[in-house]
């Protein structure tokens, strides 16, 4: 059945163009269907900046607002609070932010833009948990040393009203602190990056 | 030996990768006079991965609520990205998959694919068309548009046709007292999960029916009558792979050209694969002017419309799809291909395409007085090719069949 | 046979020319490359229309596609809503509406695919004024139509010009002239219906864009998978 002569390089050379060929069109044809799982444009819209009036906050606590769908929250901090936060660098991981875990005009030693309002998406860098605001110094379940900050019930993870994570607890970084800006003194926007012109 | 051929080994010891792979493949023998006409098995195979691909990604986003159905519809169109390629695929796909079938039953009817010893074949093929035609009306239920609503309240009344039981059952398949959220969630449950299942399990059914006959051909000769007596291999046959994998390749190109051609320039293919009605959301106070189902249908939907009697129209119409089911016992000729058979057998079969073309035809028309005396005729000749199959296939004289495949 | 084909043929030609025929309708002017008319006709659309119908599948961004930037939007197109992102929905609730014109106005994100373009051009310029109907305003494309001419001001009132002819083409007569003349309004609603025809599948023209490469490099492939099968066929005689 096998005819006089086979050109064997003409047929490989047809096979390996075709494999290859249609093997990258296999790939290609697959792009919208792992782009489609990407967010929708109603999750993108959803998740658009968010604007938040801060003036009603009161001095040491927090407003909680979402933010493509995750707890962004803004806290009001004391100057009490601010005083102590050079003060236990020792305690923390990442004292300086190095990691960037947050815009470059809140890369500070209070990790925010105006020092008194800290804004932060309030996830656990460990594995996603909301940790809870505990402001108090030392209560009993915390320590004698605790500064004041966030503890997460998941893990244990620790982190100063800087949103700066502790040493050996088991999250890496500091808790995210989202783009934002001041639209005038008491607005912010959550989710953009100040514009040319915007206050910083 | 090498690292490859070791692991091969370790498989075949544990899985019959290598024996399977020679079974179905490069030592399964398939004549080598296949034409055009060969294509359309695998192409349905295609189509039906297409369909499972797109579906899943579908089922992502898709809502299977009355009050949500249709929005979320058009959220994959435009929300979600390359959503509207995907829905498009699942649309075209699936009249892309009657076109195939009725193509592929098409071939096997002129060569004589279903006959002896290929009736298990033929069986599995039936409730493989059988099993699509459910799939594909409970499909079309989901946009939740006018032609959906519509068009599943009409073809669940048909069961009420039934003495006795038939308004009981179609209030149970419904659901509720019309076509409602209850409907538009269980048809979505067999749509994308029980008739899926059926359909891969009869299309494995199928293949290895006809794997274990071994193919038929244009010659309607068996080409395991006469083998290599060494090597036991058909003398007329040839590994399927390589050559008829290449050559399906080829098919499969085609064959995407046509299917990328409509779902990039004509996905409404004119109102054939998408109804303009069904841009409109379902109204169950209000019948649209004018209901037909999709063209895969309406062979069928004429013949329960020839009727004028709702029970006897609905048993026409299923009797239309079932008694094709029959052709492997009704064929009585001692050929089986077309191309021995004399001209009357020629003559039915033109006339049956006709009817089958034509009744499809007056299907998706408004009924006229006039359209319902030839769709009558056309169900009459219909039904004729069928019924009087033993009488004209026994009488007429068929011209002789080579022993071997012609060169 | 023969003959059954042909008779078959003389009474089904026919019947297919009587089904397309269904009311008079003109030819829209759509062009969806023509971005400026789309531009124009989301202005008509979002001052006219989208009081009473919504486009609640439409976001507002999805304009960025035919050459608008999201200021421009936001200044000219948005009135009911505040972010880039919303959709193109209303304010006015289902059963206040029901009550006022008796029926719900459809919502048109897709109106264009369900009606065609051309019916909706036909039908926009086709309103009367009528004292038969509560509204005032009838439509030769749509007869008793619950909706009343919203683009009345631009237009102005006409009355039927006696019965409709053979041919089905209605003429009017001008009672009082709107702020356009007839020519300017024809392209005011061409604008408007180029905008719905583009908005009920804003992807269009990139779908066919899209579709010629793809059937270039199929028929590329065709020709490689053609000589791929050529080749190992050399085997079988």
């Amino acid at each position: 059945m096998m005819s006089q002569q086979v050109d064997r390089s003409k047929r490989r050379f047809l096979v390996a163009a075709t494999t290859v060929v249609g093997g990258a069109a296999g790939v290609v044809a697959l792009v919208p269907f792992v782009m489609s799982m990407e967010p929708s444009a109603r999750a993108r819209a959803a998740g658009a900046p968010v604007e938040v009036d801060i003036s009603k906050i009161e001095p040491g606590m927090f407003l909680g607002v979402a933010w493509q769908g995750k707890p962004v929250w803004i806290v009001n901090r004391t100057p009490a609070m601010l005083a102590k936060l050079p003060t236990i660098t020792s305690m923390l991981a990442d004292p300086n932010s190095d990691v960037p875990q947050q815009p470059e005009n809140c890369k500070n030693g209070h990790r925010s833009i105006k020092p008194e309002y800290m804004v932060l998406v309030g996830i656990c860098t460990h594995l996603g948990c909301s940790p809870t605001y505990r402001p108090e110094l030392a209560p009993p379940d915390l320590g004698p040393d605790w500064p004041g900050g966030w503890f997460c019930p998941c893990h244990g993870s620790r982190y100063d009203l800087a949103a700066r994570v502790f040493k050996n607890v088991p999250a890496p970084w500091n808790m995210l602190v989202p783009p934002h800006y001041y639209m005038t003194d008491t607005r912010i926007l959550v989710g953009e990056e100040g514009k040319k012109g915007a206050k910083a | 030996m090498s690292a490859s051929q070791k692991m091969l080994g370790w498989i075949d010891a544990r899985f019959p990768l290598t024996s399977t792979w020679k079974a179905h493949l490069s030592e399964y023998y398939a004549p080598k006079n296949f034409n055009f006409w060969y294509f359309f098995g695998s192409l349905a195979l295609l189509v039906l991965v297409n369909q499972i691909v797109t579906g899943i990604f579908l089922t992502m986003s898709y809502k299977p609520d009355a009050a949500l159905a249709f929005a979320s519809v058009e959220y994959i169109m435009r929300d979600v990205p390359w959503g509207w390629l995907i829905r498009y695929m699942h649309s075209t796909g699936a009249s892309m998959f009657f076109v195939v079938v009725y193509l592929h039953m098409f071939r096997g009817l002129i060569y004589g694919s279903h006959r002896k010893p290929r009736e298990l074949v033929w069986i599995f093929g039936m409730m493989i068309y059988l099993a699509l035609m459910a799939e594909a009306f409970m499909g079309y239920l989901l946009p939740w548009g006018q032609m959906s609503f519509w068009g599943a309240s009409v073809i669940i009344s048909l069961f009420s046709a039934i003495p006795y039981v038939g308004d009981a059952l179609s209030q149970w398949i419904r659901g509720d007292f019309v076509v409602s959220d209850a409907t538009l969630n269980r048809f979505f449950a067999f749509h994308v999960i029980a008739l899926p299942l059926v359909l891969l399990g009869l299309v494995v059914a199928h293949i290895i029916a006809l794997h274990e006959v071994g193919s038929n051909n244009p010659e309607g000769i068996e080409i395991k009558a006469h083998k290599d007596p060494v090597t036991h291999i058909p003398l007329d046959g040839i590994p399927f792979h390589p050559y008829y994998t290449v050559k399906d390749i080829v098919g499969v190109v085609v064959f995407l050209m046509v299917f990328s051609a409509i779902i990039f320039f004509g996905p409404e293919m004119g109102g054939w694969f998408l109804e303009a009605n069904n841009f409109i959301p379902a109204d169950p106070f209000k019948t649209p002017q004018h209901i037909a189902p999709l063209w895969y249908f309406t062979p069928f939907y004429a013949i329960l419309r020839a009727v004028p009697n709702k029970l006897f129209g609905v048993v026409g119409m299923g009797a239309g799809v079932v008694i094709m089911a029959f052709l492997p016992w009704l064929d009585r000729a001692k050929v089986k291909s077309v191309r021995y058979r004399g001209p009357i057998y020629k003559s039915f079969l033109a006339l049956f395409v006709i009817s089958f073309v034509g009744l499809g035809y007056l299907g998706t028309q408004a009924p006229t007085p006039l359209l319902n005396d030839i769709a009558r005729l056309l169900s009459v000749t219909y039904f004729g090719f069928f019924i009087l199959m033993p009488w004209y296939t026994s009488v007429e004289k068929t011209k002789p069949v080579p022993e071997r495949i012609p060169e | 046979m023969k003959k059954f084909l042909v008779s078959l043929l003389l009474v089904l030609v026919p019947l297919t020319a009587l089904a397309e025929e269904e009311g008079y309708v003109d030819k829209a002017p759509i062009n969806l490359n023509d971005y400026a008319s789309i531009q124009r006709g989301a202005k008509v659309f979002s001052n006219y229309c989208l009081s009473c119908h919504s486009a609640n599948y439409v976001r507002y961004e999805t304009l960025e596609q035919v050459g608008l930037t999201a200021d421009q939007i936001k200044g000219n197109l948005m009135f009911a809503a505040d972010k880039i992102g919303s959709r193109m929905t209303i304010a006015m609730r289902p059963g206040d509406s029901k009550k006022w014109f008796g029926i719900t106005p459809p919502d048109l994100s897709v109106e264009a695919r369900a009606r065609t373009p051309d019916w909706i051009y036909t039908y926009l310029r086709s309103f009367y004024r009528s004292d038969e109907r509560p509204t005032g305003w009838d439509n030769t494309a749509f007869s008793k139509v619950g909706m009343p001419n919203a683009l009345w001001t631009l237009q102005g009132e006409q009355v039927l010009k006696g019965p409709v002819g053979a041919d089905g083409k209605p003429e009017f007569v001008m009672l009082h002239p709107g702020k356009l003349t007839p020519d300017q309004f024809n392209a005011t609603v061409g604008d408007l219906v180029n905008y719905i025809t583009w908005m009920a599948e804003p992807g269009k023209m990139k779908r066919m864009e899209l579709g010629v490469y793809v059937l270039l490099f199929l028929g590329l492939f065709f020709v490689l998978t053609f000589y791929l099968k050529k080749e190992f066929w050399k085997d079988i005689h």
